[in-house]
């Protein structure tokens, strides 16, 4: 069995900087990633899509300079298209699937840095073809340089929301509504949050987004309340309280949440962030989880965007680097210092966006009983309501009355809307109401490549 | 529907979604090259049949279950498309293949 | 707070469950006392098997209340569907347990014919198949299979919605059911008991103990034993696939929605299932590829292990406390099999207030001498 010092799962801005940071320090690294190419989603396939007019600054600029520190750093071992399915967390032994075959490696410690994903928008018809996350419209121009044609409606809010408006713009999609789902005097209880003059420069990059999406010609609906996609077998239009638009491509945003799967799986304590809206793992200032075999660094740590990613990656790293003695208590606090510092600076704005962005309640717990929520097995809101009522408390007994979190995402988009839902009808906080427990494998693998039976042994 | 900007990227790999040719770019997935092929579904459920297009596009939601290359039920926003890839929409539960048996399966 | 019921039922979990709804419809109020969200419910980790083959080898009391379960069954899966509208996917065609080699064949053979004969005039019905006999039945067998066992009890059904459908008609019927009331402590008299849960007092002459691997602790606090421990099982479920299997075995079955369930088998298989390791999930998805070559194409999306609730000798605990009388225990492994019976035989016998004499080889009482000598 192949044993390194420091295994990440991930190679997005927080595994690629952790990597490079644990290999100066001398530290053996494995780097397993799902994608075939490094840059996390923020960066994704930027190596390819780095000329592209419509990702402009950022993406080729400060991606580009990551994946090529990352490729350039030696003593990593990348594997690209590989995905982690079990951890041994007492034998320090990781299960991954490359190429359809499982191998299993040693580690000295894990660090995850699965990133984000988008939080799911579970509103009436959107499961409907030509409904889809606004991230994965990103994903399409980054890895296609695909665009949406036909009208297009951009619901929901937050930075994503408007970067992604001006990058499709620009790629010449439209025309284009942006629906904004904030609150009345989200933006007045945002600025009492404070840190704009620490964020100023985000603050400065977002205003200048509104303005170019502007000048494109984008038409910003705000205050949307009680969204829904209707259609027959595609989506034809949006409704909201007050408003009707036809479209073609809906694109939803409410905001990312923490990839917390493997984690919650392997059992590291998560406590509820009520600022975002989501369970994040309980970390020290280094990142080191409730664990002591398991790191994490990066938006899966809570969301703070490719910067903060950046530095928390480091940061694990640099924590790794003392813990196995390779690095000097002292020289460990010098060398981290910057990392700190700009792991404040790109975090100032972070309460401001909270409050700003604050999903509606409507976003996080359908009020119409015939909204689906659990989109592989189809459960509605109303039957976890009805559960909820018959004396389910949490989401792992409604998935044994109703099946939601049972398909192949494995609750990945349904467990916090179950949730959710079961808190508001018992009356309970959300905390209260807990988790999914996932278990390995963490992504579906095929029974053969469990098995890995010679061919001849079979037949 | 979605549609490449060959200016920006173009489009050199042939594919085949439900045996029509489509050109895709080079790194795009599957489930990129049935937007592009503009079809209805690329699967539908196995509980009540619905149509489906890609939701998340980062193998988070297995919304894009797809037959490709004769392989039932793949997520086909992490399969890259390669030249002749042949991908199919997932009608409904797979269908388990006994015949198999005996041929090296 | 203070409630008086006619019986308090710890545990709803399938076999606490059973019981509560076999009290509640035959007239006794209940209260059925459960955990939270993430209680260690075997139930959620049940294979769904409703099985006799080789239950109760040597111990042929097991095996004619197992066959009295199934075929008791039919009657509570009927009874579930009209009162609740809920289906559990009760089937019970028959049963196949694959042995992958002559050696198995043979030590099965010698097994089911020992059942038989211990069965005396109780009668069991059983068939070795040979591979050809096999194929005949079942789709695209591989050719490790040399043969197989069969009985006609065997079945399988949802255990999910078996525990739906009995919470549903349990609360319809009237019954109290409250979650997140873990019971820790109690007071017992002859029929007069209470205990502490959920932030009330609870009063009832009849308590029974059904709280799985929690009844080691609970039964010396009515004058009972429970000696029982975990014993880890493990699970792997495919996505859903069309319906292919006619019939379950002991290890792999396809679910009413279409799932390829596999699961391990303490009997043949051997193997260490003490701890979850990649290595135990690969012996049991290498049998279930040896038995059906195209189950190796099945996407996995979920696995898990539950714990077993098993006594020293692997049979059921059912006992009546000699100096509390009205209070029960009921401790088993097989909370799907055994709803049969915990609903319609057993229940029934804790309203009349008496376990019969035929029970008497469930009583914990047969461990003591082991205890003595320990």
């Amino acid at each position: 069995m192949r044993r390194f010092d420091l295994a990440v799962i991930g190679a997005g801005p927080a595994g690629m900087a952790a990597a490079v940071e644990a290999a100066h320090l001398g530290l053996s690294v494995l780097v397993v990633d799902e994608q075939p190419a490094p840059g996390g989603q923020v960066f994704r396939a930027v190596e390819a899509a780095g000329g592209d007019p419509a990702l402009t600054e950022e993406f080729p600029e400060a991606g580009g300079a990551l994946v090529r520190a990352f490729r350039a750093a030696e003593d990593i071992a990348y594997w690209p298209r590989a995905t982690l399915w079990h951890v041994d967390l007492a034998g320090g032994v990781l299960s991954v699937l490359r190429d359809g075959v499982s191998e299993e490696v040693a580690a000295t410690r894990l660090l995850l840095a699965t990133g984000a994903q988008e939080r799911p928008v579970p509103v009436p018809g959107w499961t409907l073809p030509g409904v889809m996350g606004a991230g994965a419209a990103q994903i399409l121009l980054k890895t296609a340089g695909a665009v949406p044609r036909g009208p297009v409606v951009i619901a929901g809010q937050g930075p994503l929301a408007w970067l992604l408006a001006v990058q499709l713009l620009r790629a010449g999609a439209g025309p284009m509504t942006l629906l904004e789902t904030g609150g009345k005097g989200a933006l007045w209880d945002a600025l009492r949050a404070g840190g704009l003059w620490t964020g100023r420069r985000l603050l400065r990059k977002g205003l200048s987004l509104v303005r170019e999406a502007r000048r494109h010609g984008l038409r910003v609906v705000r205050r949307v309340r009680n969204l829904q996609a209707g259609g027959e077998g595609r989506v034809r239009r949006v409704r909201w309280d007050g408003g009707e638009i036809a479209c073609d491509t809906l694109l939803l945003h409410e905001g990312v949440i923490p990839s917390t799967h493997i984690g919650r799986a392997l059992g590291l304590e998560h406590r509820w962030d009520e600022a975002q809206r989501c369970w994040r793992p309980v970390l020290d200032e280094w990142g080191a989880s409730s664990h002591g075999f398991v790191a994490v660094a990066g938006d899966g740590g809570g969301i703070g965007g490719w910067e903060a990613a950046v530095a928390t990656g480091h940061l694990a790293a640099i924590d790794a680097a003392r813990r196995m003695d390779r690095l000097p208590a002292a020289e460990c606090a010098r060398r981290a210092r910057p990392y700190q510092t700009r792991l404040a600076s790109a975090l100032a704005l972070r309460p401001f966006l909270d409050r700003l962005y604050a999903p509606a309640p409507e976003m996080l717990v359908p009020p119409d009983d015939a909204t689906i929520i659990c989109r592989c097995e189809e459960v509605t809101a109303g039957q976890v309501r009805l559960a909820a009522r018959l004396g389910a408390t949490g989401p792992n007994q409604v998935k044994a009355y109703l099946r939601a979190g049972m398909g192949p995402c494995q609750g990945r988009m349904c467990g916090g809307t179950v949730a959710a839902v079961i808190a508001e009808e018992r009356g309970i906080p959300i905390a209260e109401a807990g988790a999914l427990r996932p278990r390995a494998p963490f992504k579906p693998l095929t029974v053969g490549e469990l098995a890995a039976l010679p061919p001849g042994d079979v037949a | 529907m979605f549609a490449t900007r060959p200016e920006a990227r173009p489009a050199s790999v042939e594919v085949f979604v439900e045996d029509r040719p489509v050109m895709v770019p080079e790194g795009a997935s599957a489930a990129a090259a049935v937007l592009l092929a503009g079809i209805p579904a690329i699967r539908e459920t196995p509980v009540s049949g619905a149509p489906r297009l890609p939701y998340c596009m980062m193998g988070v939601c297995f919304d894009c279950l797809a037959e490709i290359d004769g392989v039932a039920n793949r997520q086909a926003c992490m399969v890259m498309v390669t030249p002749g890839m042949r991908i199919a929409p997932q009608r409904g539960a797979r269908q388990a293949r006994p015949g198999l048996a005996g041929k090296g399966a | 707070m203070s409630r008086t019921q006619d019986a308090i039922v710890v545990g709803g979990g399938l076999v606490g469950t059973a019981i509560a709804y076999g009290l509640q419809k035959r007239g006794l109020s209940t209260v059925l006392l459960d955990e939270g969200d993430v209680a260690h419910r075997a139930s959620r980790g049940n294979f769904g098997l409703v099985w006799v083959q080789t239950k109760g080898l040597g111990a042929p009391h097991y095996q004619r209340w197992t066959r009295g379960s199934a075929a008791a069954w039919p009657g509570l899966a009927e009874d579930l569907s009209a009162r609740t509208g809920i289906g559990t996917g009760l089937h019970q065609p028959g049963g196949l347990h694959l042995c992958l080699s002559e050696d198995e064949l043979e030590r099965r053979a010698a097994t089911m014919a020992r059942m038989q004969r211990e069965a005396g005039n109780f009668g069991f019905e059983y068939r070795m198949l040979t591979h050809s006999e096999v194929a005949e039945r079942m789709p695209g067998i591989g050719r490790s299979v040399v043969g197989a066992s069969w009985t006609p009890y065997d079945g399988h059904a949802s255990p999910l919605h078996l525990l739906r459908a009995l919470h549903t008609a349990f609360r319809e019927a009237g019954g109290l059911y409250l979650p997140n009331a873990g019971v820790a402590e109690g007071t017992a008299a002859p029929h007069d008991f209470s205990v502490e849960a959920g932030g009330q007092r609870h009063h009832a002459p009849r308590i029974v103990l059904a709280a799985g691997l929690g009844n080691a602790a609970l039964a010396p606090l009515f004058g009972l034993a429970a000696p029982v421990r975990p014993e880890r099982g493990q699970i792997l479920v495919t996505e859903r696939t069309r319906p292919l299997l006619p019939m379950p075995t002991t290890t792999i079955r396809q679910t009413g929605e279409g799932s390829v369930m596999i699961g391990d088998s303490k009997e043949e298989a051997g193997f260490d299932t003490q701890t979850q390791t990649p290595e135990i999930m690969r012996a049991m998805a290498r049998r279930a590829v040896l038995s059906f070559p195209w189950i190796a194409e099945l996407n996995i999306v979920r696995a898990w292990s539950a714990l077993r609730v098993m006594a020293p000798d692997g049979l059921p605990i059912y006992d009546q406390a000699e100096r509390f009388p009205g209070a029960f225990t009921a401790n088993c492994h097989s909370g799907v099999t055994l709803a049969g019976a915990h609903a319609e035989i057993l229940a029934p016998m804790i309203v009349a207030g008496e376990l019969p004499a035929e029970m008497a080889p469930f009583s914990a009482r047969r461990f003591e001498h082991v205890r003595n000598a320990a």
